[in-house]
């Protein structure tokens, strides 16, 4: 087929999900996993991306080519015995889940979203709230195979090419392409999950819900932080498990609402959030509420809404998720961090904190270690976004935490190396063809 | 007008397209079984392993480049005897062609016109008679909104898809009294590998749409189907410009 060798680097753009930053691209669709490396290589460096719902750069590579894996979408092989299932690297979580769900399976670890490619989901070995029972989406993968810009094929697993397996879960793209997956999924009876919403007030109670509620497999808390005083730090812990009760396992339906536009970006305020996250608190009346949830809006409530990030405007949104280790006493980092935001005038949306489990991770860049986790989302507004990001940065590197690269637009090379100082030993796996904004970001003083 | 049972004994021809792993999939879903036709094993090979673990209770394959047209016969008659019965043959081999190469050379519009149209129409002679004594079956076959009209940015193209057209309303004419469905399938644009190097606008559709839009086209035996059905539309309008000012017009 003939095809323009010059790079275009135009329409249509790719972006992530959080539209920040804008950075043009070539882009080349992969629909077999024999089509890389390509007939014709690029000029430019190429960086794989999946589904584009990682929040920052990562995902993008300013004036390179993007190679386009949603083509990958096949199932190659299921065991109903074990519960192995074989696909190509761009089969979405959704995907598995409207074939796995009838069956009796569900995905052994899932994020706030069923639209990432299971590629993807290995390139930034992503958690769950699961986390502190079942550790990263890298656990449970089994094997996969990545393939070089120079034609080499590796399968990979713990025992297999083990090195490359532990540098290319959350190796963010960077050694090759993953062109198939094994993953184990997990037995289910029933869609439902068995849930349980309770208030807290500050941090010490959130600390002590998540202690008393270890053996729930599910648990996470939204946390309001814009209330101050009384207020400070309220919030739902919600936990769940998978109902034992057997019921029907039908398909999702497909959702049907979707953002159609750009929200003006004055909707989103410190005001307007105050008040959502105001009813959004005093929506469960008592101090506990129990049910039996569906799991689509358990795990997904954003997913129903489609395009939901235009809520914050063309500009897009800064996301920024932090790990802290324990502390004994008060935990003064997270506490620091909410103090921080409340000071600055600016208010999080979506603000979601989590007790992550010891559960090593098996990459070498894995995000996740024990201790509290904090992720947030700002309106790009301005210095005053960057300045608040800049310092709850600092904050994290001065309590031994560290920050996401897949929900991250703006921390330093200074700030990467210090949270990832195995950086360097991860580098040598690196395609020397690919790139990536995030990771030219991050080493430029290396 | 009644609704077909849903197709269950399967022949695809061109099996590695875009579209037809649209059709494909849901049917898969349902437990049907399979004869696969497509020139590149490997690829053969992804879709055979995705539409069994999706559930088609069987798959066979066959690797074979269909402009060989001495070949079909033996081809199909072993579809036939493998899936027992045929109830519905999808044509889904095409290319897509250059038209400024193309229209320079005879040489390639003429292996355009064998492939889009001479094959089909060898595949097509032998299914129709095939369907026409069995009394019952589906033949359906993806041509292309642009059948529709000559344009000059694609008129090699659309020309092989136009005579297929005319070609499949005679022989839908001719056997649609013995109970046999002949459906002229008509996508607009879609996003498959053969349209990758086009830039693409709002009006691509996604495979897995489009092929919903023939599993129903099929169901509802349709005789033409425009899919997505916006295309209905938008073909109407571009019929209807006379031809005086149609030439004039940069399409």
């Amino acid at each position: 087929m003939p095809r323009n060798p010059q790079p275009k680097f135009e329409s249509p753009k790719f972006e992530s999900w959080g539209r920040y930053p804008k950075l043009e691209a070539d882009l080349i669709p992969l629909s077999w996993t024999t089509d890389f490396p390509l007939p014709q290589p690029p000029a430019t460096k190429i960086l794989p991306v999946g589904a584009g719902r990682s929040y920052g750069d990562v995902c993008l590579l300013e004036h390179g080519t993007l190679l386009k894996t949603r083509g990958l979408d096949r199932f190659l092989h299921f065991d109903p015995a074990t519960g192995i299932l074989r696909c190509e690297a761009g089969v979405t979580l959704a995907e598995i889940l409207d074939f796995a769900v009838p069956r009796g399976f569900f995905l052994p670890v899932t994020p706030g979203t069923k639209y990432v490619t299971v590629g993807g989901a290995i390139a930034n070995d992503i958690h769950g709230k699961n986390h502190h029972i079942a550790g990263t989406f890298g656990s449970h993968v089994l094997r996969f195979e990545l393939v070089r810009s120079d034609g080499a094929r590796f399968e990979c697993s713990p025992t297999e090419n083990a090195d490359w397996f532990a540098a290319t879960i959350s190796g963010m793209g960077l050694t090759g392409l993953i062109t198939w997956v094994e993953i184990r999924l997990r037995p289910i009876v029933s869609r439902k999950i068995q849930y349980k919403g309770t208030k807290f007030v500050g941090i010490d109670e959130f600390v002590a819900l998540s202690k008393a509620s270890a053996h729930t497999e599910y648990t996470v808390a939204w946390i309001d932080c814009v209330a101050i005083g009384n207020n400070f730090a309220r919030g739902i812990f919600m936990q769940g498990d998978h109902s034992t009760q057997p019921e029907p396992l039908n398909r999702s339906k497909e959702p049907w609402l979707t953002l159609p536009l750009d929200v003006p970006e004055f909707a989103l305020n410190k005001f307007s959030i105050g008040l959502f996250n105001t009813l959004y608190y005093n929506k469960q009346l008592g101090k506990e509420k129990t049910g039996l949830v569906d799991y689509e809006p358990f795990f997904y409530p954003l997913d129903s809404l489609l395009h939901w990030n235009r809520m914050y405007g063309k500009s897009g949104l800064l996301q920024f998720q932090c790990v802290l280790p324990w502390e004994d006493g008060n935990q003064m980092g997270i506490i620091n961090i909410l103090k921080a935001i409340t000071a600055s005038g600016l208010a999080s949306f979506l603000a979601v904190i989590k007790v992550f489990g010891d559960v090593p991770s098996p990459g070498m860049l894995s995000f996740p270690a024990p201790g509290i986790t904090l992720a947030l989302d700002f309106p790009i507004r301005a210095e005053v976004s960057f300045d608040l990001l800049h310092r709850l940065a600092s904050i994290t590197q001065e309590h031994g935490g560290r920050m996401y690269p897949a929900k991250d637009a703006r921390m330093t090379a200074d700030q990467f190396q210090a949270f990832y100082p195995q950086w360097r030993s991860f580098a040598k796996y690196i395609d020397p063809l690919f790139d990536s904004a995030f990771w030219q970001r991050v080493t430029t003083r290396g | 007008m009644a609704n077909s049972p849903k197709p269950s004994h399967i022949l695809v021809l061109g099996a590695t397209s875009a579209i037809a792993i649209g059709v494909m999939r849901p049917l898969a879903e349902q437990g049907a079984s399979f004869y696969l036709v497509a020139r590149n094993p490997e690829k053969l090979k992804a879709v055979a392993s995705d539409l069994e673990t999706r559930g088609a209770s069987a798959v066979f394959t066959c690797v074979m480049d269909l402009d060989d047209t001495a070949v079909h016969e033996a081809m199909l008659a072993e579809a036939a005897g493998k899936l027992e019965t045929i109830d519905l043959a999808l044509i889904a081999h095409g290319i897509l062609g250059d038209q400024e190469h193309d229209q320079a050379s005879f040489a390639a519009t003429e292996a355009i016109l064998h492939t889009n149209f001479l094959s089909a129409v060898s595949l097509i002679t032998w299914l129709a008679n095939y369907f026409e004594s069995t009394h019952q079956g589906t033949l359906a076959v993806i041509s292309s909104v642009a059948g529709d009209r000559g344009r000059k940015s694609n008129y090699v193209y659309g020309a092989s898809k136009g005579a297929l057209n005319i070609f499949l309303e005679g022989v839908r004419n001719r056997i649609d009294r013995s109970g046999v469905h002949v459906l002229t399938i008509k996508p607009g644009f879609v996003a498959t590998p053969m349209t990758a190097h086009v830039p693409q606008n709002a009006l691509f559709a996604h495979p897995a749409a489009v092929g919903r839009g023939i599993l129903k086209a099929i169901e509802k035996r349709k005789d033409v189907a425009y899919v997505p059905p916006i295309w209905a539309l938008i073909m109407l309008v571009i019929r209807s410009i006379p031809e005086a000012i149609f030439k004039k017009l940069n399409l």
